[in-house]
C-alpha cells in the first residue's frame, strides 16, 4: 500500500496469517469508506444532471426516481428557450472574453517583471498583489457602483468588464509568476550565450515553456469571470444585458415548481466551467498554494 | 513532483537572492522592470486602490438617494460609525458572521483532513474515483450549487425530506427547512461546506504524499497510535499547507454572500444576515450608502487582520522559488 500511515498499528503482535486477515479486511473497509464519501458527495451533482434528463411525471413524483428511466431532452430545450438565455450566454462570452485578454497581457508583463528581475520594490508589489485579493467583493462593490453610476457606465458591459479586473488581475499575476519561475534560468542563460538578444531568448525558449501556464491562467481566468454573480447582478438591471449566473439566480428566484429546465439549466452553466477545470485542476491547486504544494 | 518537502521550502530563501544572471544583472537597476509593472499597476490602482479610497470616504459621508442623484455625497464625519457601533444588530451580525465562519472552517478543515487521510489509504481505482468526484464538486459554480441543493430539500418533491423520513429520522413531508433559521443556517453551512471541502481534502492529500514514509514507518514500529503518528509527524510537516488552506477557508467563508442571498431569494431577513449581506442590503435596498460603506470598512479590517497570516506565509513561499 502506498499511504504514509497505512496499516502500521495492526502490525507486530498478531500471528502472520491473522495479521494478514485483519490486513484485508481493514483495506475492504477502507475501500469502501471511499465509496461512500464519494457517493454522498457526487450524489448533489448526479442528482441535478439526472433530474435534468427526466421527465416531469418522474421529477414531481412522492418517491424519487433515482435514474432517469425515460430520458428526455425536452427540460433542455425548455431551458434554452427561456427568454434571454441566449442573449445572457452571449453577453457572458463577451465578458469573460474581454477580462481574459486583458488580464493576461497585463499580467504578463507584470508577471515577468517579477520573476526575471530583482528590483526595488518587488517584494512590496508581491505583498500588495496579495493582499488586494483578501479585499471582499462586497465591499468594493458599493464605491465601485457609485463611481460607474457617474461614469454612466450601469446597466453596460464595459462596466462589469472593468469591474471584473478587480478580482482576475491580481490572481493572474500571482498565478503567471508562479508558472515564470519555474522556468529553468539556465535555458535563458544558454539562448544568450548562443547570442540572442533577451527578447530573441524570451520568444524562442520561454514562450513555449510556459505555453502550457498561460493556457491554464486564462482558463482560470475564464472560471472566475464566469462564475461572478454578485458584480453582475448589481451592475446589469436589463434582463437582456445580464450574464448567465444572473439568468441562472433569476430563474431559482422566480422558478415556481420547474425544477426540470432550472436542473437543465444549471448544467448548462456548470458545463464549460466543469469541462475546463477538470482539464486545469492540478494547476489550479499550484496557483493558490503555489509552491507550498508542488501537484 | 517535486520530492521537495512543504516544510523545507522556507529556508530556501536565501540563496536566491545570491544567483547571478549574466544580463539581468546589468537590467537590475534598470527601469525595465518598471516599465512592465507599470500597465498592471495602474489598472490596480485605478479598478481597485480608488475604489478602495472612495469606500472610506464614503463611509464619512451621508450618502443617500437625494446624494446619489447628485452623485455628491455630504460630509457628516464619524457618524455612521457612531451609529453602527451604538446599533446592537450589528453586533449581533458581526457576533453571527464570526460563529459562522467558524463553523464552516472547522467542518471544512476536519473533514477535509479526514478525506485527505482517506484519500491516503484507499486502493488506486477508489482514489481515482474519489479525486475526480472531489474535482467535479470543486469545479461547481457557486450559483448552480445552490440551485441543486434548493432543489433537494425542495419541501414537496425534494429528495432531502423524503430519504429522511424514509430513515425515520422524523415527519419531513412537506418539510420547510427555512422555516426554522436553525435548519436553514443548516442547510447553507451543509451547502458551503460541501463546495468548499475539495480544494482542502485535494490539497492536504498532496502534501502527505510528500511526507516521508520512512518517517511514519519508524514512528509506527516504535509503537506510536496512529493518532499520534498524524499529531507528532504528519502535522508539523504539513504546517504551512494548513496554514494556507486555513486562512484561505477564513478568508472565504467570512465574506460569504452570494449562497445565502440566492438561497432567500435576494431578500434575506434578520435572521440570515451576515455582515456582507448587511452592508450590501443597507446600500442598495435602502440606499443608505454611507453607512453601508462604514459597515464594509470595518469588515475589510477584520480581513486585513486575519489575512496577515496567510499573506506572511505566502510572501515566505513565494520568496522560497
Amino acid at each position: 500500500m502506498s499511504s504514509p500511515l497505512a496499516g502500521a498499528p495492526l502490525a507486530g503482535l498478531r500471528t502472520p496469517q491473522g495479521g494478514r486477515r485483519r490486513k484485508r479486511a481493514r483495506r475492504v473497509g477502507v475501500n469502501a469508506l471511499g465509496l461512500a464519501v464519494f457517493a454522498v458527495m457526487i450524489f448533489p451533482i448526479y442528482w441535478m444532471v439526472a433530474t435534468a434528463f427526466k421527465r416531469g411525471s418522474d421529477i414531481f413524483a412522492n418517491t424519487p426516481v433515482w435514474f432517469p428511466v425515460h430520458p428526455t431532452l425536452s427540460n433542455f430545450s425548455d431551458a434554452i428557450h427561456r427568454p434571454h438565455f441566449w442573449a445572457d450566454v452571449k453577453n457572458s462570452l463577451i465578458v469573460v472574453g474581454c477580462v481574459v485578454v486583458f488580464s493576461l497581457v497585463l499580467a504578463f508583463l507584470a508577471a515577468l517583471a517579477l520573476a526575471k528581475f530583482r528590483f526595488y520594490g518587488r517584494k512590496a508589489f508581491i505583498v500588495l498583489i496579495i493582499g488586494v485579493q483578501m479585499i471582499p467583493l462586497n465591499a468594493l462593490i458599493i464605491p465601485i457602483y457609485l463611481v460607474l453610476a457617474k461614469a454612466n457606465q450601469v446597466d453596460k458591459l464595459s462596466g462589469v468588464i472593468i469591474t471584473y479586473l478587480t478580482f482576475v488581475l491580481p490572481f493572474t499575476v500571482w498565478t503567471l509568476r508562479g508558472f515564470l519561475l519555474g522556468v529553468p534560468r539556465e535555458l535563458e542563460e544558454a539562448a544568450q550565450v548562443d547570442g540572442s538578444t533577451r527578447l530573441g531568448a524570451f520568444v524562442r525558449i520561454l514562450l513555449p515553456l510556459i505555453g502550457p501556464g498561460l493556457v491554464a491562467t486564462s482558463i482560470f481566468a475564464f472560471i472566475q469571470a464566469w462564475n461572478e454573480y454578485i458584480m453582475a447582478v448589481t451592475l446589469l438591471h436589463s434582463a437582456d444585458k445580464q450574464t448567465l449566473t444572473v439568468w441562472l439566480a433569476g430563474f431559482i428566484t422566480d422558478r415556481g415548481t420547474a425544477w426540470g429546465p432550472l436542473m437543465a439549466g444549471a448544467t448548462l452553466t456548470a458545463l464549460p466551467v466543469v469541462i475546463f477545470f477538470v482539464a486545469i485542476q492540478r494547476k489550479i491547486a499550484f496557483g493558490l498554494t503555489a509552491g507550498a504544494v508542488r501537484g | 513532483m517535486s520530492s521537495r518537502s512543504p516544510a523545507a521550502a522556507a529556508p530556501l530563501a536565501a540563496p536566491s537572492h545570491s544567483r547571478r544572471r549574466p544580463l539581468g544583472r546589468r537590467l537590475r537597476r534598470g527601469a525595465a522592470p518598471y516599465a512592465l509593472l507599470l500597465p498592471a499597476a495602474a489598472v490596480i490602482a485605478a479598478v481597485l486602490g480608488y475604489p478602495l479610497y472612495y469606500l472610506v470616504r464614503l463611509s464619512f459621508q451621508h450618502y443617500g438617494l437625494f446624494q446619489l442623484v447628485r452623485h455628491k455625497g455630504e460630509s457628516i464625519g464619524t457618524a455612521n460609525y457612531a451609529q453602527i457601533f451604538h446599533d446592537g444588530f450589528f453586533w449581533h451580525v458581526v457576533l453571527r458572521t464570526v460563529v459562522f465562519t467558524a463553523v464552516c472552517v472547522v467542518l471544512t478543515i476536519v473533514l477535509g483532513t479526514l478525506i485527505a487521510l482517506l484519500l491516503a489509504e484507499v486502493g488506486s481505482f477508489v482514489r481515482l474515483l474519489l479525486t475526480a468526484g472531489l474535482i467535479f464538486v470543486w469545479a461547481t459554480p457557486v450559483v448552480v450549487a445552490v440551485a441543486l441543493w434548493e432543489w433537494m430539500i425542495d419541501f414537496e418533491f425534494g429528495v432531502a425530506n423524503w430519504t429522511l423520513t424514509k430513515l425515520n429520522v422524523g415527519d419531513f413531508n412537506h418539510h420547510d427547512w427555512f422555516a426554522n433559521p436553525w435548519s436553514g443556517w443548516g442547510v447553507i453551512i451543509s451547502l458551503i461546506v460541501w463546495g468548499a471541502i475539495p480544494f482542502v481534502a485535494i490539497t492536504l492529500y498532496a502534501g502527505l504524499t510528500q511526507v516521508s514514509r520512512d518517517l511514519v514507518e519508524a514512528a509506527s514500529v516504535d509503537g506510536a497510535s496512529p493518532w499520534r503518528v498524524f499529531r507528532d509527524i504528519t502535522l508539523p510537516l504539513l504546517k504551512p499547507i494548513y496554514v494556507i488552506v486555513i486562512s484561505l477557508s477564513i478568508i472565504w467563508d467570512f465574506q460569504v454572500f452570494n449562497q445565502v442571498w440566492i438561497i432567500r431569494n435576494g431578500a434575506p431577513s434578520n435572521d440570515y444576515t451576515l455582515m456582507a449581506i448587511y452592508a450590501y442590503t443597507e446600500s442598495f435596498k435602502i440606499s443608505e450608502y454611507g453607512l453601508g460603506s462604514a459597515i464594509a470598512v470595518v469588515m475589510v479590517g477584520i480581513m486585513l487582520v486575519i489575512s496577515f497570516f496567510y499573506i506572511r506565509q505566502m510572501v515566505k513561499v513565494g520568496e522560497a522559488e
